[in-house]
C-alpha cells in the first residue's frame, strides 16, 4: 500500500516559467496572423495551440508528475479525437 | 451494502479513484467540445470566404486579453495546490480568490463582447444575419454556441472553486487531503484547454 499519495510538490517557479512560455506562444500566434503565410497560417495557429495545451496538460494538470496511467488515457482520448477528425475530413475531401 | 463483517474505522478515501473519475469526466467534456470543433472545421472548409469575412467582426484584442486572463488564472489555481501542500492556508485562499476574480473578469469581457455583437444586430435569428450568407450564419451560430458553452463551463468552474475554497477555509482540506482541490484545478485547466483552441479558431482567422 502506498502511504504517500501525493509526494510531489511543484515549485511556484515552475508554474511561472510555464505561464511565461504560454503567454509568449499566445502573442506569437497573434503576431503570426499579421504575416501572410497562406495556408500555413491555420497550421501555425493550431501547432501553437497544440504546444500550449501540451504544456497545460503536462505541468498545470500534473500529467508529468502523476502515474503514467493518466497520460496514457489522455493520449488515447486525443488519438480517438484525431482519428475521428481525419476520418470525417477524408469523407469530405473525397466525396 | 452487505459488508457487515468488515469493520472499517478509517474514513473512506480513494484519491486515485477520485482523480481517475475526474479525468474520465474531463474526457467526456473533451469529446463534447471535440465534436463541436469537427462541426466548425467542416463548415469552415465548406465556407472559407464567409468564415474569413465573419471573423473580422470579432475583436482579436478582446480575445487575446481573455486568453491572457485564463492562462494566468490557470497558473494561480495550479499554484494553490502547491500552497496547500506547503501548509500555507492563507496563500491557498488568496490564489483561489485570484482565480475566481480572473474568471469573473473573463465573464465581464465576454459580456461586453456579446452585447457589442448583439447591439450591432448580430445574434442568432436577427434580421441582419438572416440576410447574410449561409457561411456567416453558420459562423456566428457556432461562435455563440461554442463560446456560450465555454462561458457556462467558466460559471460551473467558479462555483466548484468557490465551494472548494469554503472547504479550505473550514480546514476540511489540508496538506494531506486535497484531492477535491486538485480536481477543481483539473476542471479549471480543462476550461483553459478548450479556450486555447477556441481563441485561434474564432479570433485569429486571416
Amino acid at each position: 500500500m502506498e502511504k504517500e499519495q501525493h509526494p510531489h510538490i511543484v515549485r511556484y517557479r515552475t508554474y511561472v516559467y510555464v505561464l511565461i512560455a504560454l503567454l509568449f506562444m499566445t502573442l506569437t500566434s497573434v503576431a503570426v496572423t499579421h504575416i501572410y503565410l497562406g495556408p500555413y497560417t491555420v497550421a501555425t495557429a493550431l501547432l501553437l495551440a497544440t504546444l500550449k495545451s501540451t504544456l497545460v496538460l503536462l505541468i498545470f494538470m500534473h500529467l508529468k508528475f502523476d502515474k503514467k496511467f493518466y497520460s496514457y488515457m489522455v493520449a488515447g482520448v486525443f488519438l480517438l479525437l484525431t482519428s475521428v477528425i481525419i476520418i470525417t475530413f477524408l469523407d469530405y475531401l473525397y466525396r | 451494502m452487505t459488508m457487515n463483517d468488515h469493520v472499517h474505522i478509517d474514513e473512506h478515501r480513494d484519491d486515485e479513484g477520485a482523480k481517475t473519475g475526474m479525468w474520465i469526466f474531463i474526457f467526456t467534456e473533451l469529446l463534447l467540445f471535440g465534436g463541436l470543433f469537427i462541426v466548425y472545421s467542416v463548415y469552415r472548409y465548406l465556407n472559407p470566404l464567409a468564415f474569413h469575412l465573419a471573423a473580422h467582426e470579432l475583436s482579436t484584442f478582446t480575445g487575446t486579453i481573455n486568453t491572457v486572463i485564463l492562462l494566468v488564472s490557470s497558473m494561480t489555481i495550479a499554484m494553490s495546490i502547491s500552497a496547500i501542500q506547503y501548509k500555507n492556508k492563507k496563500l491557498t485562499l488568496i490564489l483561489m480568490g485570484v482565480t475566481l476574480f480572473l474568471a469573473f473578469l473573463f465573464l465581464v469581457n465576454k459580456y461586453f463582447e456579446w452585447s457589442g455583437k448583439i447591439s450591432h444586430g448580430i445574434y442568432p435569428g436577427s434580421t441582419i444575419l438572416q440576410e447574410a450568407s449561409r457561411g456567416e450564419i453558420l459562423f456566428f451560430g457556432l461562435y455563440y454556441t461554442m463560446t456560450g458553452l465555454h462561458a457556462l463551463h467558466i460559471i460551473i468552474g467558479m462555483a466548484f472553486i468557490g465551494y472548494v475554497m469554503r472547504l479550505v477555509a473550514k480546514d476540511k482540506i489540508q496538506h494531506d487531503n486535497f484531492i477535491i482541490l486538485e480536481n477543481s484545478g483539473l476542471y479549471w485547466h480543462l476550461v483553459d484547454l478548450i479556450w486555447i483552441f477556441l481563441f485561434p479558431l474564432f479570433y485569429l482567422i486571416t
